[in-house]
């Protein structure tokens, strides 16, 4: 094919869109109005999951050891935890030290503090022990008891199950809606395309008639389909786009006491995934649909 | 295996003793009834002019179809210009109905395209240079008489000059068998005579003209070879013939 004939093609692509208006306006509308739902629902999960995460984050585990252990020993477990790095994302230590300068503090016992002769939280050294995954807490901390110079493990079962049960419920639901709200917009835009171009089979009889090649006749019909799947899906990205950080902020203007539960993805995070799905699904859609259809009407 | 040069020669001889439209005894039956064709064999010549006439359901448009390659044959051969149309590949198709010129009755143009367009569209496929198509269509919409109207939408013209348009189409690549399947279908009597008076010309310029018709006043006026079909096969086939109640 010489290189005028594929400029005309794709000329004739362009306009294919708007000699048929309505066809292209009412494929641009379902596929914007499917994507748009699929974005909307990913942009609310991938939000949920991620503060859902951050609280994971948060939680830990607190051990205390026994009276008499020695500094270097401390030392050694500590180490030990540092190594379990499939259970352990961050050990912090705090000296006994730290411990009654940071209680004093809080207690605002200011220049009373130096009354007191002796450290009054001399056992209260301790490991402070962030998880990569809460899920992973009673494996730890079954770890820590067979520790024998650990006095004490402080933990919160409750957060640990119920952050782990939520976060796989919203996984399964996520992914079981994300994939239904994908199968859909796949029927309905691919019906949509195939409405459209079935209805031009004279059209593309016409071409064969004269002795247009499959690839001359299917070409502007392909490329017609990718720009409108290109449209369909860059109109929901714009607005979810554009609504997003106005959403973020009245959600944290109008419920101020939340900010610290309510931890929003940046958008360019939620984007670098929307964006590349939502094109595939709209230009690979409209690619498929058009080069299947027209392939069914090319038998002339 | 047979070089393209002794192919070229073998498909000369066959055009030279079988004529440019040859059918060997060609059947064609559909899956759901009686045979459309049924044991045709025709011959027709380089620079022929030809009728074909019969009622409805005599087997003239598959005739077409086949000619146009839109069919096979159920059994027979089909060749044109020298080619078994049954051996030819799906991807060398438009390359054969390059050769051939058709003009429906219900004329079939690009409806959100103008005449320039509709015509020029003919001389894309076949990947001719913009520059000569800006020269070639105007020349051939003059031919047809419709030479101020190339930008009209063809959905603004008559039945005659929808034609014309066909017409121009179908000539412009200079094809060298032009199809007509009931060209005058859908025009009134002035127009039909105005569209037959260009097939001829376009005959006498040395393109093998087949029309399929019904119009008995047109083919009995003419005085062209006349082959006459009833129920899928071939009743008459005469030199300057008529087209009579018995066909």
């Amino acid at each position: 094919m010489k290189i005028r004939s594929l400029f005309y093609t794709l000329r004739q692509g362009v306009r294919n869109i708007f000699r048929n208006k309505w066809f292209s306006l009412a494929s641009i509308a379902t596929i914007a109005a499917c994507l748009f739902l699929f974005g909307l629902f990913y942009a609310i999960v991938s939000n949920f999951q991620h503060m859902v995460k951050t609280a994971q984050e948060g939680v830990s585990v607190t051990v205390f050891f026994k009276e008499g252990t020695t500094e270097e020993r401390i030392g050694q477990i500590g180490k030990l935890i540092e190594a379990r790095t499939e259970e352990v994302s961050k050990v912090i230590y705090n000296s006994a030290e730290d411990a009654w300068k940071e209680f004093s503090e809080q207690m605002n016992f200011g220049e009373y503090a130096q009354g007191f002769p002796d450290n009054p939280l001399a056992n209260s050294s301790n490991y402070e022990i962030y998880l990569t995954d809460v899920a992973k807490q009673g494996q730890l901390v079954e770890y820590l008891e067979s520790i024998p110079e650990i006095r004490r493990i402080n933990r919160s079962e409750v957060a640990a199950n119920t952050l782990s049960g939520a976060n796989l419920l919203i996984a399964y639901v996520s992914v079981g809606i994300v994939v239904i709200l994908l199968a859909v917009s796949v029927f309905l835009i691919s019906n949509t395309v195939t409405i459209g171009i079935s209805v031009r089979q004279e059209e593309i009889n016409i071409m064969k008639y004269i002795g247009a090649t499959d690839f001359f006749v299917r070409a502007p019909f392909v490329i017609e389909g990718m720009l409108i799947g290109l449209v369909g899906a860059g109109i929901p990205l714009g607005i979810i786009y554009a609504l997003y950080n106005k959403v973020i902020n009245y959600a944290l203007e109008e419920f101020p006491t939340l900010t610290s539960l309510l931890n929003f993805l940046p958008v360019d995070t939620v984007f670098s995934f929307l964006t590349p799905v939502c094109l595939c699904v709209g230009v690979g859609i409209g690619f498929l649909g058009s080069f299947v259809t027209v392939r069914k009407h090319l038998r002339v | 295996m047979m070089s393209r040069a002794e192919k070229k020669k073998k498909r000369e001889k066959m055009i030279e003793e079988q004529g440019l439209i040859y059918l060997d005894k060609v059947s064609k039956s559909y899956s759901t009834g009686a045979p459309a064709l049924n044991g045709v064999t025709l011959h027709i010549k380089q620079g022929e002019f030809v009728f074909i006439v019969g009622d409805s359901g005599s087997g003239k448009s598959t005739l077409i179809k086949l000619l146009l390659r839109e069919l096979t044959a159920t059994q027979g051969a089909v060749y044109v210009m020298g080619q078994n149309l049954a051996k030819l590949r799906h991807g060398k198709i438009p390359k054969y109905r390059r050769n051939l010129g058709v003009v429906f009755q219900d004329f079939r143009l690009l409806n959100d395209r103008n005449v320039y367009d509709n015509v020029a569209f003919a001389q894309r496929i076949v990947e001719v240079r913009p520059r000569e198509i800006r020269k070639n269509v105007p020349n051939i919409l003059k031919t047809v008489g419709l030479a101020g109207k190339y930008k009209a939408k063809t959905k603004q013209l008559s039945g005659g000059e929808q034609q014309r348009v066909a017409l121009a189409r179908a000539l412009i690549n200079k094809p060298a068998i032009l199809l007509a399947d009931e060209p005058t279908g859908n025009l009134d009597p002035k127009n039909s005579w105005e569209i037959m008076q260009l097939l001829e010309e376009i005959n006498e310029a040395g393109t093998t003209v087949v029309v399929v018709t019904h119009n008995r006043e047109i083919v009995n006026a003419m005085h062209k070879r006349v082959i006459a079909m009833r129920k899928g096969v071939i009743i008459s086939d005469e030199e300057e013939g008529e087209y009579t109640d018995e066909d």
